[in-house]
């Protein structure tokens, strides 16, 4: 599923295996509880947290045929990827996704629920496949969107017409930072990132709240059960 | 008024007129046709449609008509009815949004104020290079519209572009029509379901939802 491992300051979780990485009740929970090995952590030095995957894809978006249209699992589905979004937002140190892959409708909500997002160029299309599905999207992703790629024209581009971005495209379009030339450069480029980011040594709760406040609109809007993930409050707290 | 015509998956909405000078001015009479048309267009809706807004002219549309509100005889007479033509218009905004299918505004000519709201409200807006401007004089909220609204600046083709209030600029009329009928071709090839692109829209524009009164709902699609 998912493996975490830790390089000097940095944490680089790992989605494991050449699937999909389908983000399925059972992959979420890996991640949330690897997240919670990061969080548990001793802070005496401040950290990054570097996400990425192995094989073709980076997330391939909701685990679909585990769903098979039945209301209540894509709603619990939903849920537990707000909470994982949520964990993401308040994770205590900067996050940088090296997308390695595919990734496409809630792998992109993923990639996009970290600080940094890179990719590789040399293959791998970043993909908003609702429209082609024929599923809406719910407000919090919107919201998401919206916090992170400025232009409207691009926001719509991605939503309306369901576009299929090169990473040079997404680029362009402000809706990832940077593209390398492959995969083993995007990580290079990912550690470097993080390492640059340690060094200023930020407080990472402080880090945390800042983020916070920026993502405000979308922790207004996120909808999950209290009692599953741990949390005890959805609601922002500024 | 205007006319709406069907050309296989295509529905093509014209604001008609007497001649090229035409300013295709949004009255009451010309508002309730935009929205008889927009209904007819909803109801005749299948995966694949999409709309196509243009006119004929120098003029796409030079806003409300304020002639016809000044003709009330008093001050309060002209405001009473350019609110009326305000209210009357957010239907139309609304049908826009939640309309079932694609929209392109192929953009013959000048689009200033209400007219130029008209044609932000479609999904894709082509517009002339040579020919033409936006241009909104009213004071609205601010962000990238700063320059439209605050500074009530005149924008032509190329700028809009650049601004990303339009799509595309072309070098004449006719490669803006032809330009259009493209996209909307290419855009009817996804044959996308009209219910879910109209609630993706929709949810790109939440506050804008708010403001019309337009509810929101979940679609779950087959796969």
């Amino acid at each position: 599923m998912c493996t975490l491992e830790k390089r000097g300051s940095l944490y680089i979780l790992t989605l494991t295996g050449p699937g999909e990485h389908r983000l399925n009740p059972t992959l979420i929970d890996a991640i949330q509880s690897a997240l919670r090995r990061v969080k548990a952590e001793p802070t005496t030095s401040s950290s990054a947290l570097i996400t990425t995957a192995q094989g073709k894809f980076f997330s391939n978006g909701f685990d679909l045929a585990w769903a098979q249209s039945i209301q209540s699992n894509l709603l619990l589905m939903s849920q537990k990827s707000q909470s994982l979004i949520h964990d993401l937002i308040t994770l205590p140190m900067p996050t940088i996704a090296a997308i390695s892959g595919h990734v496409s409708a809630a792998g992109v909500f993923l990639a996009l629920s970290h600080d940094y997002v890179l990719m590789r160029k040399d293959r791998g299309f970043l993909y908003m496949s609702e429209l082609d599905i024929g599923m809406t999207i719910p407000a919090v992703y919107i919201a998401l969107l919206e916090s992170k790629i400025g232009e409207p024209m691009a926001r719509r581009q991605m939503l309306l017409r369901a576009a299929k971005l090169t990473a040079k495209e997404a680029v362009e379009r402000g809706v990832i930072d940077a593209a390398y030339d492959s995969v083993d450069e995007t990580i290079r480029a990912a550690v470097e990132l993080g390492e640059e980011l340690v060094k200023r040594k930020w407080d990472g709760h402080v880090y945390a709240q800042n983020r916070m406040v920026i993502l405000r609109e979308v922790l207004d809007k996120l909808e999950f059960d209290e009692t599953g993930g741990g949390i005890t409050n959805t609601k922002s707290k500024l | 008024m205007c006319t709406l015509e069907k050309h296989g998956n295509v529905f093509i909405l014209t604001l008609t007129g007497s001649s090229d000078l035409d300013e295709h001015r949004l009255s009451p009479p010309v508002i309730d046709s935009i929205l008889s048309a927009l209904s007819q267009a909803k109801a005749q809706a299948t995966p694949g449609s999409i709309l196509v807004t243009t006119s004929h002219g120098k003029f796409f549309s030079n806003g409300f008509d304020l002639a016809w509100a000044q003709a009330a005889g008093s001050r309060t007479g002209a405001r009473e009815r350019l609110h009326q033509m305000v209210e009357d218009f957010k239907p139309v905004v609304a049908a826009m949004i939640a309309l079932p299918m694609p929209t392109v505004a192929a953009i013959n000519g000048h689009a200033a104020a209400a007219g130029f709201t008209l044609a932000l409200s479609h999904d894709y807006v082509l517009m002339r290079r040579d020919k033409g401007v936006l241009y909104m004089s009213e004071i609205g909220s601010a962000s990238v519209r700063r320059d439209i609204l605050l500074r009530a600046k005149k924008i032509k083709g190329e700028e809009a572009v650049k601004m990303g209030i339009v799509d595309s600029a072309h070098d004449s009329v006719e490669q803006v029509a032809e330009a259009s009928m493209r996209l909307g071709k290419q855009l009817a090839s996804r044959k996308w379901g009209g219910e879910v692109y109209a609630e993706i829209r929709k949810s790109l524009y939440p506050e804008l939802c708010g403001v019309l009164g337009l509810a929101q709902k979940v679609v779950f699609g087959q796969f």
